[in-house]
């Protein structure tokens, strides 16, 4: 048997009173989507904050690659967390930076490339990203999509292994979400990257995604293909898919 | 039902405020740390001299100047009663250069410089862009703090000269233009009773105001996200501005009477 690419092992985390993880366990394939939905309040952003090592777990084990992220060594935690990206549920760009600026962030602060090879490499994602021409442009001046576009940018710009995306689709229309949907599927497929994305968009995240994990009340109640959720006829995860209250 | 003990709320108040202490001492340490990590950050470093010194300028000049008028003012007619109208430069000079120089700089910069920078960093913490700079394996206290620190080291002095050097002039104004003082004893009087020790303290102090008000604030924005009333977004930010400025301003006169104390 392969060893999953990200897993999650009885992983717990409490913050104050509220326990938001009660014990998740999960697999997460390599060069494939998988997408986290759930209710709000879930714990799906904090799920994902576990792969980014932006929280520690209370109990458990994080394991990318089959290392324990959490706990190993200063350096060998960096090489790892190298190997990934995070785009936020609102972009996070730095609105004193020009669009170029935060898309080279990554490289200028912390790569030893030139100047000269920065700006080939953004200048190639942004190509890629058709976002050509608003180098000197701040975010704020951008549209919502373009905002996105230049967030996938910065994400891609380290060539990372994995991608994790915070509720990606978040605040835009039917024409824009259906756009960053494929533009993730489009850019997977060309770079290959492990993609993670939390999720409401459903059903429209099964087309995109390869592996579905429903996350309930702090446990991951199913793991599947996109046909397997919509076809379960486990009452919970039934009553989520068709948008009802579970009772019992 | 559960009984709590009289000294349990007692305990929680201390406990969270070392919490919160040893906390802005790390992230302190943190800053300076990075200060000496290549490559140095001089071009961010410039960005905050224009921002913290460059645009305080016309207030510091405008509060020193009014500052000295005052104190000439006020010095002439108490001065008079006894008949020592002639040491109004010393007594101007002196008061700025040892007290009033360093502490209205240090305030006047935590009221313009200092409550934008716990704005910006606290919507950069609610806005995630922290995060995102965790994630990019930036380290953001590095990005955020010490470029503003070095800065601060750098302006806060350049500042108090100046406000020195226009409250003497302002000084000069009332008492010798409006009020008659010789203007040769004026000068005189300042230049005979200021020595090199009362400029260096006063510099001195402005470099630990320096530290203190941009730890303050900074630290104020950084940690926005966990203020004790539990407020977030924009009034998390509000709130973590007016308790930087106001911190700022309480140690900032602590720390000027135990420097002062350690100085005379």
């Amino acid at each position: 048997m392969t060893t999953p690419f990200i897993e999650f092992k009885d992983v717990k985390k409490r913050f104050g009173s509220q326990e938001v993880l009660r014990g998740v366990n999960l697999s997460i394939p390599k060069g494939c989507i998988t997408a986290v939905i759930g209710k709000s309040g879930t714990g799906k952003s904090v799920l994902l904050k576990h792969i980014a090592g932006l929280v520690k777990e209370d109990f458990g084990q994080v394991l990318i690659q089959g290392e324990p992220l959490n706990h190993l060594p200063g350096e060998k935690a960096l090489a790892l967390k190298k190997t990934m990206s995070y785009m936020f549920q609102d972009n996070a760009l730095f609105d004193f930076l020009t669009v170029f600026d935060n898309i080279a962030l990554p490289l200028s602060e912390t790569s030893r490339m030139s100047k000269m090879q920065i700006k080939k490499k953004v200048h190639t994602r942004m190509s890629q990203l058709s976002i050509e021409g608003i180098d000197q442009k701040y975010p704020s001046e951008l549209s919502g999509g373009m905002r996105k576009r230049v967030a996938l940018a910065r994400a891609l710009v380290t060539d990372p292994e994995i991608i994790l995306f915070d509720e990606p689709t978040t605040g835009l229309d039917p024409v824009r979400k259906n756009n960053v949907h494929h533009m993730i599927r489009q850019y997977q497929k060309k770079f290959g990257f492990t993609a993670v994305i939390v999720s409401h968009d459903i059903p429209d995240i099964f087309d995109l995604a390869q592996h579905i994990a429903l996350l309930d009340e702090g446990v991951i109640i199913f793991e599947g293909t996109g046909q397997e959720i919509l076809h379960s006829k486990t009452g919970k995860v039934h009553a989520f898919i068709q948008g009802k209250d579970y009772f019992v | 039902m559960m009984r709590t003990c009289f000294f349990e709320p007692i305990g929680r108040f201390f406990s969270k405020h070392i919490e919160s202490a040893g906390r802005m001492f790390l992230f302190f340490a943190s800053g300076i740390r990075q200060i000496f990590v290549t490559p140095f950050q001089a071009g961010k470093v410039l960005d905050q001299i224009l921002f913290i010194g460059a645009r305080s300028f016309f207030v510091i000049l405008l509060t020193g100047i009014f500052t000295g008028m005052v104190l000439g003012l006020q010095g002439y007619y108490t001065l008079v009663t006894f008949g020592s109208e002639a040491v109004l430069g010393a007594a101007v000079a002196l008061t700025l250069i040892r007290e009033l120089g360093p502490v209205l700089t240090a305030i006047m910069i935590t009221a313009r410089a200092g409550s934008a920078m716990t704005a910006e960093i606290g919507v950069m913490r609610m806005s995630e862009q922290i995060d995102a700079l965790f994630t990019m394996h930036i380290n953001p206290v590095r990005f955020v703090f010490t470029p503003r620190i070095v800065a601060a080291i750098i302006s806060f002095p350049l500042l108090t000269a100046l406000f020195d050097v226009v409250g003497i002039l302002g000084g000069y104004l009332s008492g010798s233009l409006l009020l008659g003082i010789n203007e040769t004893l004026y000068m005189d009087k300042v230049i005979q009773s200021v020595n090199i020790a009362d400029i260096w303290g006063g510099f001195f102090k402005s470099v630990v105001f320096a530290l203190v008000v941009i730890t303050v604030c900074s630290y104020r924005g950084y940690y926005s996200h966990l203020n004790r009333q539990g407020e977030f977004g924009a009034k998390g930010v509000s709130l973590a501005t007016t308790r930087a400025v106001v911190q700022s301003c309480v140690c900032i006169l602590i720390c000027d009477y135990v420097i002062t104390s350690f100085l005379v």
